[in-house]
């Protein structure tokens, strides 16, 4: 891509290097990155420390102060056992990016093996795409929550449920880019060169093809994060009363009237964890592709 | 085109026998005796076995296998072990409800869509076009799950103009069915209007750079005539492609959405068969949804190509 300021740069030090870089130089432009890198960092900042910031244990019930309303003492209320939802959201964070992250990279290897497989394979294409389409052709929430429902209610399922949707997508767009790279000149002079398959895909088609799939693999951060709240809603997810943000939803929509502030909260969490995917996600994209960037002014 | 027909639907074979290989591979995820767990810890022996020989668990799996398509081609996709009655039959009574949602959700999200992505295009980089993309992100952002939930604090319980669940239908009482269906539609609909004014806004702005449309506005033009005719109908490409993804999501959602109105259609089947593990409705209600959106993106496809010409001849198989 960058290659003759690659060789410019080859005698600077890294840091130049890295100041030079035209991708970090438009994510740097980008207001709605940085936005979206800010929100994301509040909430990786809360799961990471989530022991210092949580007021309480998220398990610690206190029945002299159920129901209670945001107050000091109570950033964001108890619920009906007087837990404090301020530090169950917090933990909540924890569980929610990792099992976010956990999809991302169990989406990113399958999907990458599977999609560069039948991208480069010609034999290999038809076979594997049918099956994904095969997959995709159930909406992604209704065969995640079967197979989570089938495997049991637990936080691995539901890792394993995500991973399996997502992945069929991503293979899709893997295979896109390898299609596109594999005719490139650079390749067929590898081949010429006597290079292995094993080579040309790990040190031409892959990287070639590494943008869109960084890009996709943002936005399945951001949906398994949804999808995961969805599970937990839905009683598939991790068992309460272990505190991701879909199961406080779930137990608050019985007080609904009474203590709105029990499902507020961790929506909120979910909808500033996802926007802020969704901006790095689209910062990203113009970033590494400039022909989208035109249409964003 | 009879032969781009022919094409799509051959091709479309061995995904649907894929689909219904995979929504009859689900139980099989069970870990340990699906019977058992199905049964639940109080049952008997005698129960247990029952059940095993109501789902045939009990024969080889080829059998099994086999029994399954000869069933599915006489369109029987078992019994329901809760309601005591055909899964088709539970999910063909539910039918009409979820469909009158999703088509008013699809309405909505037609209409709010295609004008805040027109409007955001034809006032680039302003403030309407920063408010109306932000509302959009947001609505992608959003679970609709808690979205349901908040509009029922809002509209039902302190405003007390809608009500907070149940369904009426439509033949019956078409204001009760708005009513009640309203706030459903909206919260099922918030994904797909982001999504959508996001694409709208984006070939909008391609379109608009177009020579034709240089020409239409040289040549004097009315703006709203150039807009709404010469622009509007290029941007419905995209839109048409996108149909089947948001026929996927509005069937997702009903799921969820079904379940915080407490609806009675197929997604709150499906819901409450998962909770209840009702494996037969489960994988029934999966294949049917998984059917009917192959079909719909059939249509889907047979029309793009009747509009433009150029999907006919031109990319071919993929």
């Amino acid at each position: 891509m960058a290659t003759e300021a690659a060789v410019l740069a080859r005698d600077e030090g890294w840091l130049a290097r890295l100041r030079r870089n035209r991708v970090l130089r438009r994510l740097r432009q980008h207001k709605l990155f940085l936005t979206g890198t800010a929100l994301f960092a509040i909430v990786l900042a809360m799961a990471v420390f989530a022991p210092l910031i949580a007021p309480l244990p998220p398990d610690e019930i206190q029945f002299r102060h159920r129901f209670e309303p945001p107050s000091l003492a109570f950033p964001m209320g108890t619920d009906n056992f007087g837990r404090d939802l301020l530090s169950r959201v917090v933990y909540g964070a924890r569980l929610s990016l990792e099992i976010g992250f956990t999809v991302v990279l169990l989406t990113g290897i399958f999907g990458t093996a599977i999609g560069a497989a039948a991208g480069y394979f010609r034999k290999l294409d038809n076979p594997l795409m049918r099956v994904m389409d095969a997959l995709m052709a159930f909406p992604a929430i209704l065969l995640a929550v079967a197979i989570a429902a089938a495997l049991g209610a637990s936080a691995v399922n539901a890792v394993i449920a995500l991973a399996a949707v997502y992945t069929p997508r991503t293979a899709r767009i893997v295979r896109a880019s390898v299609l596109v790279v594999r005719e490139m000149e650079y390749v067929q002079a590898a081949r010429a060169c006597g290079a292995t398959n094993w080579r040309i895909m790990r040190r031409h088609i892959l990287p070639n093809s590494l943008a869109p799939l960084i890009v996709q693999l943002t936005f399945i951060f951001a949906y398994a994060v949804l999808a995961e709240a969805i599970l937990s809603f839905l009683g598939v997810g991790p068992e309460p009363p272990t505190p991701t943000w879909g199961n406080i939803v779930a137990e608050g929509r019985q007080y609904i009237r009474e203590a709105p502030w029990i499902t507020l909260f961790p929506g909120l969490a979910i909808a500033m964890t996802v926007l802020g995917l969704n901006l790095l996600g689209d910062g990203l994209r113009d970033a590494l592709d400039p022909r989208m960037r035109v249409q964003q002014g | 085109m009879i032969r781009f027909i022919a094409g799509r639907l051959v091709s479309a074979i061995p995904v649907m026998l894929l689909v219904t290989l995979i929504s009859f591979l689900l139980m099989k995820l069970v870990p340990g005796d699906p019977a058992m767990i199905i049964a639940g810890l109080s049952a008997t022996p005698a129960e247990v076995e029952h059940i095993r020989q109501q789902l045939g668990l009990d024969k080889p799996f080829l059998t099994q296998l086999l029994t399954w398509y000869g069933n599915l081609l006489q369109g029987d996709l078992g019994q329901s072990l809760l309601l005591g009655r055909g899964v088709t039959t539970s999910i063909l009574e539910r039918l009409p409800v979820t469909l009158s949602i999703s088509f008013y959700a699809l309405f909505l999200t037609l209409l709010a869509a295609l004008t805040s992505g027109t409007l955001a295009a034809l006032r680039q980089n302003t403030w309407i076009d920063q408010i109306l993309m932000s509302v959009a992100l947001i609505g992608v952002s959003l679970p609709n799950f808690w979205l349901g939930l908040m509009l029922i604090i809002l509209f039902a319980v302190w405003l007390g103009w809608l009500p907070s669940g149940g369904y009426v239908p439509f033949l019956e009482d078409p204001w009760g069915w708005l009513a009640a269906a309203t706030l459903p539609a909206v919260s099922l609909a918030m994904l797909q209007m982001g999504l959508l004014a996001r694409i709208t806004r984006a070939t909008m702005l391609e379109v608009l750079r177009q020579d034709y449309i240089r020409t239409a506005k040289a040549k004097g033009m009315p703006p709203w005539i150039v807009v709404g005719k010469h622009a509007f109908k290029n941007v419905m490409i995209p839109v048409v492609t996108v149909t089947g993804i948001i026929f996927s999501l509005l069937m997702g959602g009903s799921v969820v959405i079904e379940t915080v109105y407490s609806i009675p259609g197929v997604g709150r089947l499906m819901a409450s068969a998962i909770l209840r593990r009702d494996y037969p409705v489960i994988q029934g209600g999966m294949l049917f949804v998984a059917a009917m959106l192959l079909i719909v993106n059939l249509v889907v496809d047979v029309l793009y190509a009747w509009f433009d010409p150029r999907v006919r001849y031109g990319r071919d198989g993929d």
